[in-house]
């Protein structure tokens, strides 16, 4: 093939250019004329209010859709034109620009910009650490901290046991994709719908009144019990959500519910292939069935497990969603993010913000290493 | 995985093509009503006083928008109010005024802003948002066209000047909120045979004897409120203060002359502590006021059998979300107040939040909503001025749950409890405004509310340990 193309003829080439050059400007044409269409008030207009915005958003997919197309195809035929080596060379980098541009510009060009806001987003005449030694002098931020802390230590570890004790369980018994299906659920779940669905089941009324929350109603039915036995005088509904400090925990419980079908999905299908042969060969030397699980299967699908909580454990450490709906972070219960939020959007502090963004990403890229390593160990991803 | 992939950019950057091509579209949609009319119901054309108002009912800027924002829910009563009242200026002048209430409303207007997107008009609840606004420059001067004299002439003096920044208007106020009342069932009341408590002490001793009693709990309180969860307690203690200190200490304590744990603060903190948290006083206790959304803080004084809650701090808008009225509303966010299941005056009445020390008279605790202009266009000046009218607050006084800023506005306008609470204004010795709305959003958006919430939590018992931490989340300059 590359052959026969650098046997073109003059004419041919010459041929190609001017296709080139027509591509080129019809699509330049055709674009230009279908922005002016579609930023032009007045064509739809017309069609009143509903239709005409229906109307402007389908040309504006087709535009998009067949722009996105037509700028690829003119930008392919311009490097055709080129020798054939230097075609061949460039050819990737033309498709492959965009989605590194984009990558570039919505991804890279934010974090510098929030790296470098850090430090030059400060009162007049203050140093450039002054938004560091704010944040982890401020009472409210050195609590978020500590917060994340617990997040990070409890929540991916109680995600990865449940889910591992589950998959193991439910292993080979009948009924294994039906239970499976229910504990995965959740993960359809967003976490502020998981949120408000929880904060049901936290609801607390006064003693006395119908407990509306499920949890306060079994608490309260059995602690009926224990009155009526006379252990207890009486027993009081607990405010789940309104507990200083405590309250993080029945939070925490709220992101393992999600992540628990995660890790069970994951570890269930680890837990399968392990051979075998190896967990047969160790009960015919005579282990028991929690022997073969903790000395064969756990060793066999240690990688997977370490996949699954630092995948969590990012989840975890970004997490927002969860406290903003329920405690607003009140009640010494924030964490970074949530304190990012306020400074951003309450308090209009931007080197703050910017701050707690870089403290969260500094936190967030040690778990993330230690995650692509461990994936491309497994040869996932490489 | 890989072929997802490949769509998953394509979305992305259609997006984009998408969101670049959008802005544009509000402008051309509606530009239907007021075609006719152009004299008569918003005033007489050419004797309003104000320049660009009389050009406009003489129909000059016939065919053009306004874009307003404001943050009252859309479906809320308040937007629906609004709406209401923007009809009679829309038929005079042939303006569209294209209002949009905005959920997430501060977020959304400083976006907004930030990207150049900015309404021709927003309301604004804060002072401190309209001084943050024009320090970054964003902010029309007002004074700079208006006719000043007939403004100040015709507007309550405290909120001329509330509107002022950098001594020129650049907020015009237009619907106050007295919070210094408190509420009680009108039967209950007459039945267990209270009467309306005028005097500090009248008030802590009726507490005692509606417990004395075994009535259930003197008083109503909780604060949840989700995004600004606090700010019932914050206004509590403004109230309190405002009457326990001469108002200069109140403004001391705003812009941080004073210190925030300053004794006086702490004495007026005392005081509440006496009410929210002596036990039998709150319904539920110190959880109930922490877990309890703020509408529906009062269920229990409507409780069958009697109330179980018998007093209730809170500004007017409260009688919307009584009971009954909370499911009618939701229905016909519209429905008057004669018509409500529950109504105000005959069922539920108000006292005035008693006085607590003689020499600082009658003191009110207020806020308001004032509109700030972003773009400036003749018609935008012109429902601005039209906004300063009393033609502006008709629609909305008749509706009801309206106070307008304006004194040209008689009390016998209004409808209860506006036309006693407009007199409240008239009558007060010194209006103090929100203060967590005047002091520096770290503080009165942060940590006043959730410094409050942890007061709760402990039952009053960390006074000191919570007021300090206020104090030091300061910021700095």
């Amino acid at each position: 093939m590359a052959q026969a193309v650098e046997t073109l003829t003059p004419s041919q080439s010459g041929l190609k250019i001017l296709r080139a050059l027509l591509v080129v400007v019809g699509v330049g044409i055709a674009l230009w004329l279908g922005l002016r269409l579609l930023t032009d008030p007045d064509v739809f207009s017309g069609l009143g209010p509903n239709w005409s915005k229906v109307s402007q958003a389908l040309v504006a997919l087709v535009l998009g859709v067949g722009g996105i197309w037509a700028l690829f195809y003119a930008a392919n035929t311009i490097v055709e034109v080129l020798p054939a080596r230097a075609s061949d060379l460039l050819r990737p980098y033309v498709f492959v620009l965009p989605a590194v541009a984009v990558v570039g510009l919505y991804l890279i060009y934010p974090t510098v910009g929030t790296v470098a806001q850090s430090f030059t987003e400060v009162p007049e005449g203050a140093g450039p650490l002054t938004n560091y030694t704010n944040a982890f002098t401020n009472a409210d931020v050195l609590i978020a901290l500590r917060n994340n802390l617990i997040w990070l230590l409890v929540a991916p570890a109680a995600a990865v046991v449940i889910g591992l004790a589950f998959a193991a369980l439910v292993d080979r018994v009948k009924w294994e994709s039906t239970a499976k299906s229910f504990v995965f659920m959740p993960l359809a779940i967003s976490f502020v719908g998981a949120s408000v669905i929880w904060q049901f089941v936290y609801a607390w009324k006064p003693a006395g009144q119908p407990q509306i929350g499920i949890l306060n109603a079994l608490w309260v039915w059995a602690g009926g019990f224990l009155v009526d036995w006379g252990i207890v005088a009486q027993v009081e509904p607990v405010p789940w959500l309104q507990i200083p400090f405590w309250t993080t925990f029945p939070l925490i419980a709220i992101m393992v519910w999600l992540q628990v079908g995660l890790a069970m999905v994951i570890l269930s299908a680890a837990i399968k292939g392990v051979p075998v042969e190896l967990t047969e060969a160790a009960r015919i030397d005579g282990a028991t069935e929690l022997q073969a699980f903790f000395r064969i299967t756990m060793p066999s699908i240690r990688g997977t497990i370490l996949t699954v909580y630092t995948t969590i454990a990012i989840a975890v450490l970004k997490v927002f969603d969860i406290i903003f709906v329920t405690t607003g972070g009140n009640l010494d219960t924030s964490v970074v993010a949530v304190r990012m939020y306020q400074e951003m959007f309450r308090f209009r502090n931007f080197g703050q913000a910017t701050t707690m963004a870089v403290i969260l990403l500094v936190a967030v890229i040690p778990i993330m290493v230690v995650n692509i390593r461990n994936l491309r160990r497994q040869g996932i991803g490489s | 995985m890989k072929k997802y992939r490949n769509w998953l950019l394509l979305a992305v950057v259609m997006g984009i093509v998408v969101a670049a091509c959008g802005g544009g579209d509000g402008e051309g949609a509606t530009t239907t009503a007021g075609e006719t009319a152009t004299t008569g119901e918003g005033g007489a054309a050419g004797d309003t006083g104000y320049e660009n108002l009389d050009a406009a009912l003489a129909g000059e800027f016939d065919g053009t928008t306004v874009d307003v924002w404001a943050q009252w829910l859309p479906e809320s009563s308040e937007a629906s109010n609004f709406t209401y009242t923007l009809e009679p200026f829309q038929e005079a002048t042939g303006i569209t005024v294209n209002f949009q209430p905005t959920p997430d409303y501060e977020t959304a207007l400083q976006v907004a802003v930030d990207g150049g997107n900015a309404p021709d008009i927003a309301q604004i609840a804060q002072p401190g948002k309209m001084i943050q606004y024009g320090d970054a420059g964003s902010l029309i001067d007002i004074g700079s066209w208006i006719n000043t004299e007939k403004l100040e002439a015709d507007m309550v003096p405290a909120f001329y000047e509330l509107g002022l920044f950098n001594d020129s208007v650049h907020g015009i106020y237009y619907k106050a909120d007295v919070k210094s009342i408190v509420w009680y069932p009108v039967q209950g009341f007459a039945d267990a045979g209270y009467t309306e408590p005028t005097t500090w002490d009248e008030l802590t001793a009726l507490s005692d004897q509606i417990v004395a009693d075994g009535n259930g709990n003197p008083w109503c309180i909780s604060i949840e409120s989700q995004e600004a969860d606090g700010w019932v307690a914050t206004d509590w203690m403004e109230d309190i203060l405002l009457r326990t200190a001469p108002i200069e200490t109140y403004n001391a304590w705003i812009n941080h002359e004073i210190p925030f744990n300053d004794p006086e603060v702490l004495e007026a903190a005392e005081l509440m502590k006496q009410i929210w948290f002596t036990p039998d006083y709150a319904y539920g206790g110190n959880t109930y006021i922490n877990a309890t959304w703020i509408g529906e803080t009062q269920d229990p004084m409507f409780a069958e059998g009697g109330p179980q809650c018998w007093m209730q701090k809170q500004a007017a808008w409260i009688g919307g979300f009584w009971g009954a009225n909370r499911d009618a509303l939701a229905d016909d966010p519209a429905l008057p107040q004669t018509e409500w299941p529950i109504k105000p005056e005959t069922d539920v009445d108000f006292f005035y939040f008693p006085p607590i020390e003689d020499e600082f008279g009658k003191p009110v605790l207020g806020a308001a909503d004032m509109f700030v202009q972003f773009e400036d266009r003749p018609e935008v000046r012109a429902l601005l001025e039209w906004l300063a009218t009393p033609e502006a607050a008709a629609g909305w006084i008749e509706r009801g749950g309206f106070l307008s800023t304006l004194n040209t506005v008689p009390p016998e306008s209004y409808v209860y409890p506006n036309t006693e609470l407009s007199v409240l204004v008239q009558e007060a010795t010194t209006l103090g405004f929100d203060a967590s709305d005047l002091m520096p959003a770290e503080v009165g958006a942060g940590t006043f509310w959730s410094g409050m919430i942890d007061w709760v939590a402990a039952n009053g018992e960390n006074t000191e340990e919570v007021f300090q931490g206020i104090e030091d989340s300061w910021p700095a300059g």
